[in-house]
């Protein structure tokens, strides 16, 4: 929502919401990452002041309008080992001014509910001890952790028993925090002592994993994200390898046959561009071509080899797949372009093909010095000859109409299965 | 001479256009971004504007948008690697009166620009074949379109589909038996309606990119 928006003029640089760690809109991630804890501290602190008269909730709301919106990405990250060394203190900090504003909101306001605030602030402060960081072993641990999920949450807790007591002690206070609870709105009572134990331990158990597995979640699916943009990055890498360095290397060494590098740098065109572009038409080398368009372009890329310094444009308007009198069609546009090639004395072909209802209809021209049908060679009256009987054999039609000086034009016709609607 | 402003960004391909235009028109300005082509347009106030469809800062088709309003007699001439359709027919229907490949020859370029500047069309064998494709097909019925600017009439097929088949201008009205301004004609009538056609493949290219 306030992406755009200018950060207001009196704010402290570097306090803005982290929308990236945040679990509603990053008030708490964000300033906890300013003043150096670890979220979870700013986190307990506010739903403590919320349960006060909902004095956490009004601030939450207030931070969340004034504060920008930033990416964690955005800003360097807090250098760690100061950090660290200061993330307790500033804990027992943020503690401090919430029990004093507990005690401020107790004073002010008439109906406090101390039945809920209490209960709950020792609640937090349980969660609190089993669930911070401890130093670097215990970060070390977390990121092993992240590293082999799905795993037991619990293995990574063998710790040694500093973190045995704090997890101990953390989870006394909280089974004490919630029992209070119960206990003040008269829930002992009616439950019997097993009762509620079991229900504080079960609530205490949801309360301590439920951020843990929460922030795994988290961690998995950013690795994922990153996993699939690095996958797509490499995919990139090895296609430019593959191709377009492949062939600037050989320019360079046909650096004095212009003919050579023009034909290379032409064939490499056609296949970035069908890589970029179209989806339809494969690169050249993956595999027969299975459409008309295909099967075209793959026809040019092969004749442009072959004959160098040719140039052979095709147009294609819409598509359909490679049947077999759409093959033949081909292969006869293949005949055409390489007579065409041989014989014109030009060095552009062009093919234009078209599908309409039903039907292929190919366009073999060149604008070259073009003959007299009636008075041709042996090879020439071959090659025609042959490319209207392969078409004759598929159905197809076989024109070829050229004058000297003209050019000549091959046409060619064939039904085809229509393609399947996209 | 035809006053000629270059835009492309790569610099490599300014100065091949720049030699082979050389004393067949005059290059009065470059540009290799959308805003210092805006300033560069409007100051020089050129003839013919060869626009790369690809640019830094919105694309040929944000300068076109942005020069038109105005200086409307300034002629854009797209030129461009990019095959994809969507592009093409964005710039074109952004106001170019025409589209070339890069690979297109010095004298097809020069004769190309001086066919702008004088009010025709310019539609290479690509750009016929991407028209076919998007007029392809009857109207839906009972589609809300105008069959005047929605459909291409036989014979704007034909001369089309013949520039898609290579046939120059001249080559089509012999063929036709027509006049080359006849010629000129269907395809300037073609270039209209492809610019204000709402056939819905246009504005599905369209929407596609977000360009509405």
């Amino acid at each position: 929502m306030s992406a755009t928006r200018r950060p207001l003029a009196g704010l402290p640089a570097g306090l803005a919401r982290d929308r990236d760690d945040g679990l509603v809109a990053g008030v708490c991630a964000g300033v906890a990452r300013w003043i150096g804890v670890d979220p979870l501290v700013v986190r307990v602190a506010t739903v403590i002041l919320a349960l006060a008269n909902g004095v956490g909730v009004v601030a939450y709301v207030v931070a969340w309008v004034l504060l920008p919106a930033e990416l964690a990405g955005d800003t360097a990250e807090p250098e760690a080992e100061g950090t660290r060394e200061r993330a307790g203190e500033l804990a027992l900090g943020v503690g401090c001014i919430t029990f004093g504003m507990l005690l401020l909101v107790r004073w002010s306001a008439p109906f406090f509910p101390d039945t809920l605030v209490w209960p709950a602030a020792i609640a937090g402060l349980g969660i609190g001890l089993a669930l911070a960081r401890a130093g670097d072993g215990e970060q070390t641990r977390w990121r092993a952790l992240t590293g082999r999920l799905p795993g037991n949450p619990v293995s990574a807790l063998r710790a040694g028993w500093v973190a045995w007591l704090r997890i101990l002690a953390g989870a006394a206070l909280l089974v004490v925090g919630l029992g209070t609870f119960l206990a003040s709105n008269g829930a002992l009572a009616s439950l019997g002592v097993i009762g509620v134990s079991v229900l504080a331990t079960v609530l205490g158990g949801a309360l301590l994993l439920g951020p843990w597995i929460a922030r795994l979640g988290t961690q998995l699916g950013r690795e994922r994200r990153e996993r699939i943009r690095s996958e797509e990055r490499a995919d990139m890498a090895a296609h430019l390898h593959d191709s377009v360095l492949q062939t600037l290397a050989l320019i360079q060494r046909h650096a004095d046959s212009p003919q050579e590098a023009r034909s290379l740098a032409r064939r490499q065109e056609r296949e970035l561009r069908a890589w970029l572009y179209d989806d339809r038409r494969p690169p050249g080398g993956d595999g027969a071509p299975t459409t008309l368009t295909a099967a075209l372009d793959r026809l040019a890329d092969e004749v442009e080899a072959d004959h160098r310094g040719m140039q052979v444009e095709v147009v294609v308007v819409g598509d359909c797949p490679l049947d077999p009198g759409v093959e033949a069609l081909v292969k006869a546009s293949r005949e055409a372009v390489v007579n065409a090639v041989k014989h014109s004395g030009r060095s552009e072909v062009s093919v234009y093909a078209e599908v309409t209802g039903g039907r292929v209809e190919a366009f073999v021209r060149d604008r070259g010095q073009g003959f007299d049908p009636a008075t041709v060679d042996g090879d020439r009256h071959g090659i025609s000859r042959s490319i209207v009987s392969r078409m004759a054999r598929h159905g197809g039609r076989a024109a070829v109409h050229s004058a000297p000086g003209e050019g000549t034009e091959v046409s060619l016709t064939v039904s085809c299965t229509p393609e399947a609607p996209s | 001479m035809t006053r000629v402003f270059l835009v492309d960004d790569h610099r490599l391909f300014l100065s091949g256009v720049r030699a082979e235009l050389a004393g067949r028109a005059e290059i009065v300005g470059e540009a290799t971004d959308v805003e210092s082509a805006v300033e560069g347009i409007r100051r020089t106030g050129p003839d013919v504007v060869l626009l790369d469809v690809h640019l830094p800062g919105g694309g040929g088709r944000a300068v076109i948008e942005t020069v038109r309003p105005t200086h409307p007699d300034v002629v854009f001439l797209a030129l461009s690697v990019s095959d994809a359709a969507e592009d093409v027919i964005a710039v074109i229907r952004a106001g170019a009166r025409g589209y070339v490949t890069k690979t297109i020859g010095a004298d097809d370029l020069a004769d190309a620009v001086e066919r702008v500047r004088d009010g025709d069309a310019v539609f290479s064998p690509r750009l016929a074949g991407f028209v076919l494709d998007a007029f392809a097909g009857d109207l839906p019925a009972g589609a809300a379109l105008d069959p005047e600017l929605d459909q291409i009439t036989p014979r704007e097929r034909e001369v089309l589909r013949l520039l898609a088949r290579g046939y120059t201008y001249k080559e089509i009205a012999r063929r036709l038996e027509v006049s080359i301004k006849t010629i000129e004609t269907h395809v300037s009538s073609v270039l209209r309606k492809l610019q204000l056609s709402s056939r819905h493949e246009l504005t599905r290219w369209a929407t596609d990119r977000r360009l509405i």
